[in-house]
């Protein structure tokens, strides 16, 4: 299997559904000549054309309600927002048209399109262009929430998104985009919503996606030096939620933590932690604990930026507190 | 600014077809108010009543297979495109047999079969849509048009600009048609918008600017044909501004008194549907007894539309957890203990 970056893997991704599938098309800023703020998108102008790399003006929620129409009949977006902060500036064509116009007109339209968005901390680039924001879309019916980790991932899922009917979000990590791994030659799919043991455990589950994987893996070497043997689900979506996975892995670890970038308060591990308590409390020996991002805006000193993001030694702390 | 021709007299058989699918409007939307005091409809009531010329004009400049897309005010923008008024008084019912099988209600109608493409409570939120899909009229090479209705309100919102924008840019074949009543809920135009004359906002997106006289349908007919004519051989997108006025408030809430009653008369003498008739009588097109006709016949087909309504049932329950997907994923993945309600 060839080794390639999470950058890499989701341009294969993006050129082989094209190539696929002739309704799909790309847009955003600077996603043409450009070729992508985070080079997502490089090459593909010069192979498909202008008509499906689209180089549109800065306006977010232009972009993602000229997907949203597109999609109505019959074409298949991917439109690409530049950071996931900037997302906000679209969130009512998301949440209110994207996520809804299938339900509110009982069922005879559909929106298959899959909004890219890089986001995440770590780069010190301030409190308007670092956050992670995957609850804000959880919290929304209608929208499918895709968080990748590793390069294999990446790709698998994002085929998987462009081929759903349903909209998805699809959240990138900007601190992930180098990260390397190998990722299964021709065709390779990830079914959304089935989440991943990315290290086996016998004492803790450790539920994470994106970055977060990461930071739960050195945590996992860590406490495996103190005798906790950790184990790493690495959800991968966030909607559809694969509980099954999680409480099957709690049912043998009967401890669980969940970590992400997110803010804590209002957060996915808060709904997590109680899913799990309300359909696997007998199964724990100790209380689901969190541990999350700072509830701060982010920002920009390097030395405050790392203490506003979980750490595997912040992860290490909390699960030594379970035993 | 263009001022469209002079408007050349249509047949007599669409004089008619224009005078019926008004005066259906009319009586549809004036029944409404009735029906919401005994409770048969729900939550806002936009009602069209003397903006029909508008609607009408632009359904009758329309073929088939092009789109329309509207915002909360559409009830008469779906019955002018032909959909039944049964289907559309089930869905003012909240009832299964409604045109978004009672998941939209008045604000939210839509009609796939006639391409109609969505009524949108959100100012504005609907024009990116219509770019959308003007964008995949140019993608698949089609020839069809979009006509995109908001009201004056929406001209201030950021995304009107966007869309605007995008629309030129990527010259698409949208006619933008701004139903200008001179009131977004209570605050008058001029009191919301900097610039009073709503056309001459298209000229930051070197797009033609049109104003017309919104209480004439055939004035209406004729600046959305030209437009459309523009749209379908490439020529990009059109901005119509129709000058109109709504009869009653902005919602079943509102009694309007922000409005002088010398101001509401005068916009009543320019009623387009009388307007139409005088029209016809006096170029000996129709006589009173014909026109007379087509009310009595539009009346008893509201009155079937209306049984049609309440004779439907309510959605079943199950309905609740239809349609937020396309794709069977359960929303939540539990096992054994299963019972919490996420869907």
């Amino acid at each position: 299997m060839a080794e390639i970056t999470c950058r890499e893997a989701l341009n294969q991704a993006l050129a082989e559904e094209m190539e696929r599938d002739p309704r799909v098309f790309i847009l955003g800023e600077d996603v043409g000549l450009y070729e992508g703020s985070f080079k997502v998108t490089r090459g593909l102008l010069a192979r498909f054309g202008e008509k499906r790399v689209v180089d549109t003006p800065i306006a977010e929620a232009g972009i993602v309600g000229l997907a949203c129409g597109a999609a109505m009949v019959g074409l298949r977006p991917v439109p690409e927002l530049m950071t996931v902060n900037f997302a906000i500036v679209a969130l009512d064509q998301i949440m209110n048209h994207v996520a809804k116009v299938r339900y509110m007109f009982g069922g005879q339209v559909e929106v298959p399109l899959v909004i890219r968005a890089p986001g995440g901390g770590g780069n010190q680039l301030g409190a308007q262009h670092s956050h992670s924001l995957e609850p804000l879309f959880m919290h929304c019916p209608g929208l499918r929430v895709v968080a990748p980790s590793v390069p294999a991932d990446a790709k698998g899922l994002l085929k998987s998104a462009i081929r759903c009917r349903d909209p998805v979000i699809f959240l990138e990590h900007e601190g992930l985009y180098g990260v390397k791994g190998e990722v299964p030659e021709g065709e390779h799919l990830v079914q959304l919503g089935q989440a991943d043991i990315k290290r086996p455990g016998r004492d803790v589950t450790l539920i994470a996606v994106s970055r977060m994987v990461y930071v739960c893996l050195e945590a996992a070497e860590m406490l495996a030096g103190r005798g906790i043997a950790a184990e790493v689900v690495d959800l991968r979506c966030l909607n559809p939620l694969d509980m099954a996975t999680v409480i099957a892995s709690v049912r043998r670890t009967h401890r669980a933590v969940t970590v992400e970038e997110s803010w804590l308060t209002g957060g996915w591990g808060g709904e997590v932690a109680v899913r799990i308590m309300e359909a696997a409390f007998d199964e724990l020996d100790a209380p689901v604990l969190r541990v999350g991002g700072a509830d701060v805006p982010m920002p920009y000193n390097h030395e405050l930026e790392k203490a506003a993001i979980p750490d595997a030694e912040a992860v290490c702390r909390r699960v030594e507190e379970l035993f | 600014m263009t001022e469209p021709k002079e408007a050349g007299l249509p047949e007599r058989e669409e004089l008619f077809t224009l005078y019926r699918d008004m005066v259906r409007i009319r009586l549809f939307e004036e029944a409404c108010p009735r029906l919401y005091s005994q409770g048969k409809i729900g939550g806002f009531l936009h009602l069209y009543s003397g903006q029909e010329a508008v609607g009408v004009g632009v359904a009758h400049a329309l073929r088939q297979d092009d789109y329309m897309i509207g915002a909360y005010r559409e009830h008469g923008l779906l019955l002018a495109r032909g959909s039944r008024p049964h289907e559309v008084m089930a869905e003012l019912f909240g009832r299964q047999t409604g045109c978004s099988h009672g998941k939209g209600g008045s604000m939210h109608l839509f009609d796939v079969d006639r391409r109609f493409m969505g009524g949108y409570g959100i100012v504005g939120g609907h024009l990116p849509l219509a770019v959308g899909i003007g964008y995949s009229i140019l993608y698949q090479e089609g020839d069809q048009v979009v006509v995109c209705l908001f009201g004056d309100g929406a001209t201030n919102q950021g995304v009107f600009h966007e869309a605007m924008n995008m629309a030129a840019l990527y010259h698409v074949p949208v006619v933008f048609v701004c139903e200008n009543n001179g009131y977004g809920i209570g605050t008058s135009v001029r009191r919301a918008s900097a610039v009073e004359e709503l056309y001459k906002k298209s000229c930051a997106y070197q797009t033609p600017g049109v104003k017309v006289d919104g209480m004439n349908v055939l004035t209406v007919l004729q600046a959305v044909s030209e437009a459309v004519v523009r749209a379908r051989e490439g020529g990009g997108p059109t901005y119509i501004e129709a000058l109109t006025y709504r009869f009653r408030g902005h919602s079943i809430s509102d009694p309007g008194t922000y409005r002088s009653e010398q101001e509401r008369r005068l916009w009543k003498e320019r009623d387009p549907i009388p307007r139409l008739a005088a029209l016809m009588t006096t170029q000996g097109l129709a006589t009173q007894e014909e026109l007379a006709a087509v009310d009595a016949e539009e009346k008893a087909l509201l009155a079937e539309a209306i049984h049609f309504a309440e004779e439907s049932p309510d959605p079943p329950r199950e309905e609740l957890w239809q349609d937020i997907y396309a794709e069977p994923w359960p929303a939540v993945i539990l096992p054994e203990k299963g019972t919490i309600p996420h869907g």
